[in-house]
């Protein structure tokens, strides 16, 4: 029966497109072909959804064609800057969230211009905003938590934190240091030190937020002194330095570590994003909770803002990239995006339409920190420089490296960088 | 008009001499035009070679001179600024001085809380604002000597440590890799000339690791190295008591971690350039000093050493230039790190020119490497020019 329907329908499919060029010479006005450029080369299951939204799109009107083109996540960015430098950027790409004001500055992207109406709804953790203007706009977000096992902490006589109040930073250290007491674990807490790159600011640069330091000052954007290297910052550098020369968490996991230390109870608590909620809830049932971060000075925060949309501002037909963009920001799809691939949904409507996110849900939790407590990295075409001295700093402490100093060579670094860019004002 | 004819018919020996010397000229212009051809054939077969090493030698390095000496930015909508020397002066600047601690009254140096002496801070005289102006902008590379009596330090600050720091890794990588891949391929290369059975097994063992991607070898040396993997688990389970290391973690051990494994990757192909090197020594040669009651190290001293001086400069200064280019083990394995103990001149280049996207600052770097090659390659070459004719 289903192989019948589907010749039946390839060949209703081939009848309209034989009969399509007809009626649209007819009506004298063949689509306009958009490109679209995409990061999810290897992920074929983020990559059908978006081909579904094109699809629906193309079908939706007859003036526009979107065209995807898909990449390998590794070598994105690295096509877009040559082809931007080779002045041939697709109409429609995705970005980074983080890297978008860089890619504005080096005058890639124009601002959007999708009804205002749709994009108030979204989180602001999926906008990408620079100078007042709207460039880019996410279908997803990720967050972190604090995953652990119920078990550990009904053991160890925790309070079991909550989003209104999470635990402080004496009980977060209780917390690890009571695990590693029970002798059960080879290590209190995984951070993903296995990982490299982006993960350091995403997920280590929030930890230092909420001691009430930041990677530069958010305000001015002119330098770091003070934020990076000021008594917050010197209080998170020595936090985290002693998690790792105490033993709580390994300076440098191996991937086993990393992917399967805390499913496989090596480690009682691992500080990581949704993404990984899935198999440790499979692994782990009922015992599975992920706690909210902990406010560990002022407030607690976790990383915001995932791969977002924009518009080239070399695209010849603007106005139908950004209405591709408006209608693949309607609920229906946004559920899918976020059911579909585990990524949590970034409106209202679109949590509480969704199955594995919405209130009452199993994860519901993540979609609740996300919307509390994301802080999109700071809006700077210097993040990209900001975020790779970073790493290396971080690095550095959980080395051993003496606080101060590396904080002090970091913001230096950074701020030999802004001032050599001009603070990244156009120059006229 | 017959005056005019007979002017006109020269006389028969002129007519000779000037044949003959005509003759001559057109065999000159003959061999010239030949000559000519063959040269205009040898400029034609140098031509694909001159090109390729003008597009991608000549111009790179002619480019990176020239964006040594503005601020380029990579994805700068700005055009760069001409900065002169500046980047150079940053990364080559260094100087010294001298931080003071308070005494106490028995004479004594003041100490922090943990007990090590309070020297006043450094950084309000590396600032922009500093006293100082040959300071400014600049950060502590190396403590030296403390002076108790005085209760002061010199201090070595640099325009970027990271850079001294890459410099050192990279001599003392090289330092180590030239005398032990070279003096191990060369046991290796006499180990598999003999006439053993299956020698050619032993050619093929030693020289698979040369065919693999340095990427792909990298990644299996961190599984090796990793504080539960195989070389660990390999000596703990002959002593007892001993503590694993986390090789790649720990700033003492990276570095001989990856000469360690660069010299395995490396060693076989060497190996094949001595093997090559052992066989054009001719037979008749062994044989001699045999009859002369030569012993096997006299032969390897008198036949076989000198019988390789050419193979051993070749050696020498390849080695050499692959050492100082030590790049991607560097990027998959330890990105320089743990505290800046693996990072190196193209590494540093990388991050800075790409990474940061400081392509100024980074074609600065590239190009200091690049003379720092070219001088060490010409002083190789002189020194061992004796050796070679």
């Amino acid at each position: 029966m289903k192989s019948k329907w589907r010749i039946s329908l390839t060949a209703a499919v081939a009848v309209v497109g034989l009969l399509a060029p007809v009626t649209v010479s007819a009506a004298n006005a063949a689509p306009v072909e958009i490109p679209l450029w995409t990061h999810n080369g290897g992920n074929a299951a983020e990559l059908a959804d978006v081909n579904l939204v094109v699809k629906d799109f193309n079908a939706s009107q007859s003036k526009y064609k979107v065209v995807v083109k898909a990449f390998p996540q590794i070598n994105y960015n690295d096509a877009i800057v040559a082809s931007a430098a080779a002045n041939r950027l697709p109409c429609i790409l995705d970005t980074d969230a983080p890297v978008v004001p860089s890619w504005v500055y080096a005058g890639y992207l124009s601002p959007l211009t999708v009804d205002k109406k749709i994009t108030d709804k979204l989180q602001t953790s999926v906008k990408g905003i620079y100078g007042g203007k709207l460039y880019s706009a996410g279908f997803y977000d990720a967050a972190i938590a604090l995953l652990a096992r119920k078990s550990t902490i009904k053991e160890a006589g925790l309070r079991t934190p909550t989003t209104a109040k999470p635990w402080t930073l004496a009980e977060f250290n209780d917390a690890l240091a009571k695990a590693k007491a029970s002798g059960k674990f080879d290590y209190a807490l995984s951070l993903g030190t296995g990982w490299d790159g982006e993960w350091y600011p995403y997920g280590f640069s929030p930890l230092l937020q909420s001691f009430g330091g930041d990677l530069i000052n958010r305000k001015t954007l002119k330098t770091a002194e003070g934020s990076l290297n000021g008594t917050a910052g010197l209080a998170w550098g020595k936090w985290f330095q002693n998690l790792f020369t105490s033993g709580l968490a390994p300076k440098k996991e191996t991937a086993d570590q990393r992917d399967n230390g805390f499913i496989a109870g090596k480690m009682a608590y691992q500080w990581n994003g949704s993404w990984a909620a899935a198999s440790a809830a499979k692994a782990l049932g009922d015992d599975f909770i992920a706690l909210p971060p902990p406010n560990l000075g002022t407030k607690a925060y976790i990383g915001g803002g995932s791969w977002q949309w924009a518009v080239s501002s070399t695209c010849a037909n603007k106005a139908g990239a950004n209405a591709w963009l408006q209608f693949a920001l309607q609920t229906k799809y946004l559920v899918k995006f976020a059911d579909d691939l585990f990524n949590l949904p970034i409106t209202a409507e679109a949590t509480k339409a969704s199955k594995v996110f919405g209130p009452g849900s199993k994860y519901s939790d993540f979609a609740t920190y996300s919307a509390t407590f994301a802080l999109i990295r700071p809006a700077t075409p210097a993040y990209p420089v900001i975020a790779k001295i970073y790493e290396t700093a971080t690095k550095d402490i959980i080395n051993g490296a003496d606080v101060q100093k590396t904080l002090d060579s970091a913001v230096d670094q950074i701020d030999k960088n802004l001032k050599d860019n001009y603070y990244y004002v156009k120059k006229k | 008009m017959v005056v005019g004819k007979t002017a006109a018919t020269p006389q028969p020996t002129q007519s000779t001499n000037f044949e003959r010397r005509r003759e001559v000229i057109f065999k000159i212009k003959k061999q010239n035009a030949a000559k000519r051809a063959e040269n205009k054939t040898a400029k034609w077969l140098a031509a694909p070679g001159l090109i390729l090493i003008g597009i991608f030698t000549i111009l790179p390095i002619s480019l990176a001179l020239t964006l040594g000496f503005t601020n380029a930015q990579l994805l700068s909508p700005t055009n760069p600024d001409f900065t002169g020397l500046g980047n150079f002066k940053t990364l080559l600047g260094v100087s010294v001085v001298t931080l003071k601690a308070e005494k106490n009254n028995d004479g004594s140096c003041v100490k922090d809380d943990s007990g090590e002496i309070a020297y006043e801070p450094l950084r309000p005289l590396t600032r922009d604002d500093s006293p100082r102006k040959d300071l400014r902008g600049k950060s502590e590379f190396k403590r030296l000597f403390a002076n108790e009596k005085e209760c002061s330090i010199k201090v070595i600050v640099a325009g970027d440590p990271v850079f001294w720091r890459s410099l050192t890794n990279t001599f003392f990588f090289a330092l180590i890799v030239v005398p032990v891949q070279a003096g191990l391929a060369l046991i290796l290369a006499l180990l598999v000339n003999q006439r053993l059975k299956g020698r050619n097994f032993f050619r093929t063992v030693y020289f698979i690791p040369t065919l693999s991607s340095m990427v792909v070898i990298s990644m299996l040396w961190r599984f090796m190295y990793q504080q539960d993997g195989l070389i660990n688990k390999s000596i703990s389970s002959f002593m007892p008591g001993y503590a694993p290391i986390d090789w790649l973690g720990n700033p003492k051990t990276a570095m001989p971690a990856i000469i360690g494994l660069s010299i395995w990757q490396a060693v076989g192909y060497h190996m094949i350039i001595w093997l090559g090197g052992l066989q054009t020594i001719p037979a008749e040669l062994y044989e001699a000093v045999r009859m002369d009651g030569a012993n096997k190290w006299h032969e390897f001293r008198h036949v076989t050493v000198p019988g390789l001086r050419h193979t051993f400069v070749f050696i020498l200064i390849t080695i050499t230039i692959a050492a100082l280019g030590l790049f991607v083990q560097i990027n998959v394995l330890t990105q320089g790190g743990p505290l800046d103990s693996t990072s190196t001149l193209v590494f540093q280049s990388f991050t800075r020119g790409y990474q940061r996207q400081e392509i100024g600052y980074g074609s600065a770097i590239s190009f200091v490497f690049f003379v720092l090659v070219l001088v060490i390659a010409l002083i190789q070459r002189s020194m061992t020019k004796r050796l070679d004719q």
